[in-house]
């Protein structure tokens, strides 16, 4: 950080990073998505996730990725905070013991027959909080003097 | 709730009235309102009297604490009502005595009145209450409320002094009487005294008896100032002088006389019972009227010479158990013991009370107490002069006053001693009468002290604060209304005998009372030309003999080294007991994080290493371990000699990097072992822990960047090694002794059937265990908002610099 003020060409790691940033990205979500079949999950996904984010703070400067993502990640941890409570909380309305998640087959519009389960949205939660943590810490380290 | 209660609750009750009153008619002194509780209260106990004369006993219980076996059971005999009418009655001249002593201008009264009232309902609740725990919690707010009185003029330094030694020695005494009430609960299964009387037999056979007799017998020993926890009462001299007159010399501290008295149906079988109460009785008697002599300070001659009144009536307590061990009541010498010791109780009241209040009119119109300055009061104050004497002869135990009654009746019962064929009475018994005589003469001679020194001698008025005078006719009427009851009871020694000291001995005695025999009481002023007669002929002799040369022999008192004096040892072990503590917490609470941190891990081994020996653990077995493969004893090495090496590192940065090749280590080892989540989760986290590691790294300041290995420290490595050997051990062992089958496997075969999953991790961490994982992004969130809130506080604090500090500064200040 301390070297900000000198101009640097980054041209390559610029490049490479908007590449490999998208690639990481949906690596992240497969991760994501397939965590409940084979390894990976929420926590993993958002790791990742956060890595990607890590890439372009490290080949641009944290200016920049808050122009192009202006996200404010204390309030993404309270949302995944939330949603993860509120689908643990959910079940209680049904008569349920608090965290009973309930999964079922739909028929969607364009994705045809899928399972749906509630434990997809608590690991969003998850996730989200993931990225939200691991970017705030990163970001207020990075930007204290 | 019944009147009863009601009249027990009316002082406590009426406290919270009294600051209307102060605050609200300033134009009256608020005393004359609170004058009108006792004088109620003593008029209704009077009323009981016929009640009690006939044997009968009034009891009125209201449910409390049903539960634990707590009932606030108000019980009216013969020596509770004794003791109800010596606490209003003497509590009414009090409070009419204190209208004119405290200014209404300058004292805060509604204090002191509410303390007053509250340390009244207090007593009454102590002598009425058949609960043992309703007892001790009214005996506790006797302690209390006399540490207020003590202390009620705070800005003293000794007041303080004073108020804290009273409430130290008898808060002492209260709880180690609160362990004996809990013992005897658990031999007899009530709180009721008459429960525990009527259970005496399995009290008596408990092997737990006399450890409960000693607990109950600490505390009727600190509250009645009986060696060696007398020390208190002298400097509880500081407090105003109705609440000595009060508290110091009628009731409170006749509270452990009440408790030894209402206790004794309990314990008096037991030779112990006589023999510690009669020798610390009588020890008390003797070396507080052996010390009253030396005091300069009229308080001061007559605390010392309360402390010997206490240990007389003590002792006579002691010995009235002695009737125990005799069949019948028709020859029973010892009766008189007790009998003496009620009477004592009642003329004590009487006669100290007046000397009290004597004093406190010669501190208001001289202005000083102490004896060195006074002299020669005689002829200007005729009234008082009256009151003292009688008084002190009353004291001295000289006819025609109540106190050569029961000084009489005293002698006799230590004379008597030595006839007895028990407990070795016979023999060592024989000390009684001796110690009994030497308190006597000393006795004679403070008493004498008391009047001559004050109103005798020669005049120095010049040397005074203040011109004497006679006092105010107000002040005068209760010292002089106890003063006629002192010669009353002296002339008239009977009129008391049927209806307030035949039932009080008889509520002592319930087993001999129990055949419907009945006490008698007659008190003859004279009987006789018996050996007591004698003594007291010689004790005024000597008495006078001494008096006399008193010049010569005074010396004495000096000889004891301060050291060496109660009060001494007292504040000694106070000062002592501050600074080992002190001490104690300075060399283990060091402050450097270090040293805790040994604790902590010392402890930690020792009791594991304690458990698995005390439990016999140590049994290894080996028999189902899996194959380890080759790659596996390389990866062990590699991860072993990193984290070894990390310790030989000269500088920081080779450390960090150890610690990551630690941490892929283990990465890799979850790749082993079959755990790509764990494995996945562990290289992302190792790698940004490294970085922030790095981040670490680079931001420390340039002072403790200097390269300098780890010092060794043999102490250190060996906790290190200790630790590290008891927590392998312990996961040897917990692996040898596995007895129960994993639940995983309901795990395997539910995962996709009741979870529709095939991870089972994170099934696991999702749903079947979903909760943890709940809380634990919580705990993430809350250490990023941590990090957040202190970087961004330390920046916002270092930019504006020095000036922040400054008005912190100010505002500390």
């Amino acid at each position: 950080m301390k070297r900000k003020s000198k101009p640097v060409n980054d041209v390559i790691l610029q490049t490479a990073a908007i590449i490999i940033f998208f690639i990481i990205v949906i690596f992240s979500i497969d991760l994501f998505f397939a965590g409940h079949y084979s390894p990976g999950g929420g926590f993993i996904g958002g790791l990742m996730t956060s890595s990607a984010l890590v890439l372009l703070l490290l080949a641009f400067d944290s200016q920049t990725l808050k122009t192009v993502l202006p996200i404010d990640y204390r309030l993404m941890t309270a949302t995944g905070l939330l949603i993860a409570l509120g689908t643990s909380l959910h079940s209680i309305f049904w008569g349920r013991p608090f965290l009973t998640h309930a999964y079922d087959k739909f028929h969607l519009p364009l994705l045809g027959e899928q399972t749906l389960h509630t434990a997809i949205a608590f690991d969003l939660g998850v996730y989200l909080v993931v990225i939200g943590v691991t970017m705030t810490i990163i970001q207020t380290i990075g930007e204290s003097e | 709730m019944s009147v009863l209660h009601l009249a027990i609750l009316l002082p406590l009750l009426a406290a919270p009235f009294i600051p209307l009153f102060f605050w609200g008619l300033k134009r009256i002194h608020t005393g004359w309102f609170v004058l009108i509780v006792p004088v109620l209260l003593f008029t209704y106990f009077a009323g009981y009297m016929p009640t009690t004369s006939a044997g009968e006993v009034v009891t009125k219980t209201v449910s409390w604490m049903p539960s634990l076996g707590v009932e606030f059971t108000a019980y009216v005999d013969g020596l509770s009502l004794l003791f109800a009418l010596l606490i209003t009655g003497i509590g009414a001249l009090v409070v009419l005595y204190s209208i004119y002593y405290l200014d209404k201008d300058k004292e805060s009264l509604g204090h002191f009145y509410v303390y007053l009232l509250m340390f009244m309902g207090a007593m009454l609740g102590v002598v009425l209450s058949d609960n043992m725990i309703v007892m001790y919690m009214f005996w506790e707010l006797t302690s209390i409320s006399s540490f207020l009185l003590i202390g009620y003029w705070y800005e003293k330094e000794r007041s303080r002094y004073g108020a804290q030694k009273s409430m130290l020695l008898t808060v002492f005494g209260g709880l180690a009487m609160l362990g004996g009430i809990i013992l005897l609960e658990s031999m007899v299964g009530s709180y009721s005294i008459r429960e525990m009387v009527a259970n005496q037999a399995v009290i008596a056979e408990s092997p737990l008896f006399l450890v409960a007799m000693v607990l109950i017998l600490l505390g009727a020993f600190t509250k009645s100032a009986q060696f060696p926890f007398h020390i208190w009462l002298p400097d509880a001299m500081e407090a105003p002088t109705p609440v000595s007159a009060y508290l110091h010399s009628a009731t409170m501290v006749k509270a452990g006389l009440y408790l030894v008295a209402r206790m004794s149906p309990v314990f008096q079988e037991s030779p112990v019972w006589l023999w510690t109460i009669a020798s610390v009785g009588m020890f008390t008697m003797f070396w507080g009227s052996f010390n009253a002599v030396k005091q300069t300070d009229l308080k001061g001659i007559l605390a010392f010479s309360t402390v010997s009144q206490l240990g007389l009536i003590m002792s006579l307590l002691g010995l009235g158990a002695a009737a125990l061990h005799y069949e019948g009541l028709d020859e029973n010498i010892y009766m008189v013991a007790t009998i003496a010791a009620i009477f004592h109780l009642i003329n004590h009241a009487t006669f100290k009370g007046s000397l009290f209040m004597m004093v406190g009119i010669i501190d208001h119109e001289t202005g000083t107490r102490d004896v060195r300055k006074l002299g020669g009061l005689m002829t200007v104050m005729p009234i008082s002069f009256t009151v003292a004497v009688i008084g002190s002869l009353s004291m001295a135990g000289l006819p025609p006053f109540n106190g050569f009654l029961s000084k009489e009746m005293f002698l006799k019962a230590t004379t008597k001693v030595a006839s007895m064929d028990f407990f070795a009475l016979d023999s060592i018994g024989l000390i009684l009468p001796i110690v009994a005589f030497i308190g006597s003469v000393f006795t004679f001679i403070y008493s004498l002290l008391i009047f001559t020194r004050t109103f005798m001698g020669k005049a120095k008025f010049e040397l005074l604060p203040k011109t004497p005078h006679e006092a105010p006719v107000g002040m005068l009427i209760s010292p002089v209304i106890l003063a006629i009851l002192v010669v009353g009871f002296g002339l008239f020694p009977n009129v008391l005998s049927h209806s307030l000291i035949q039932p009080a001995v008889e509520a002592i005695y319930p087993s001999l009372v129990a055949g419907g025999e009945e006490v008698e009481v007659h008190i003859s002023f004279w009987h006789g030309l018996t050996p007591e007669l004698m003594m007291t002929i010689g004790v005024v002799l000597l008495g006078t003999l001494l008096f006399w040369q008193i010049g010569r022999w005074m010396g004495i008192y000096n000889r004891i080294p301060h050291r060496l004096t109660l009060n001494g040892m007292y504040d000694g072990s106070l000062v002592w007991s501050n600074k080992a503590a002190y001490r104690f917490k300075d060399n283990y609470m060091t402050g450097f994080i270090r040293s805790y941190l040994i604790y902590i891990f010392v402890f930690l081994s020792g009791m594991m290493l304690f458990t698995m020996a005390w439990l016999d653990l140590f049994n290894f077995s080996f028999e189902n371990l899996a194959e380890i493969a080759p790659y596996e004893y390389v990866l062990g090495a590699v991860v072993v000699l990193a984290a070894l090496a990390i310790l030989f590192m000269r500088s920081r940065l080779p450390s960090i990097i150890l610690l990551g090749v630690v941490g892929y280590g283990v990465a890799l080892f979850f790749v082993f072992f079959g755990a790509p989540d764990l494995a996945l989760t562990q290289l992302v986290i190792e790698t940004v822990s490294v970085a922030l590691f790095l981040l670490v790294f680079y931001h420390m300041p340039d002072i403790s960047k200097k390269e300098v290995r780890m010092r060794f420290k043999i102490g250190n490595a060996m906790i290190a090694i200790l630790v590290g050997a008891t927590v392998t051990m312990l996961s040897f062992m917990a692996l040898s002794n596995k007895s129960l089958t994993s639940i995983s496997e309901y795990y395997k075969e539910n995962v996709y059937e009741l979870a529709a999953g095939k991870n089972m991790v994170n099934v696991v961490l999702v749903d079947f265990r979903g909760f943890d994982t709940l809380f634990e992004i919580v705990v993430l969130s809350l250490a990023s908002l941590g990090i957040y809130t202190m970087i961004k506080f330390r920046t916002t604090r270092r930019t504006k610099g020095e000036g922040a500090h400054e008005a912190q500064k100010q505002t500390r200040q």
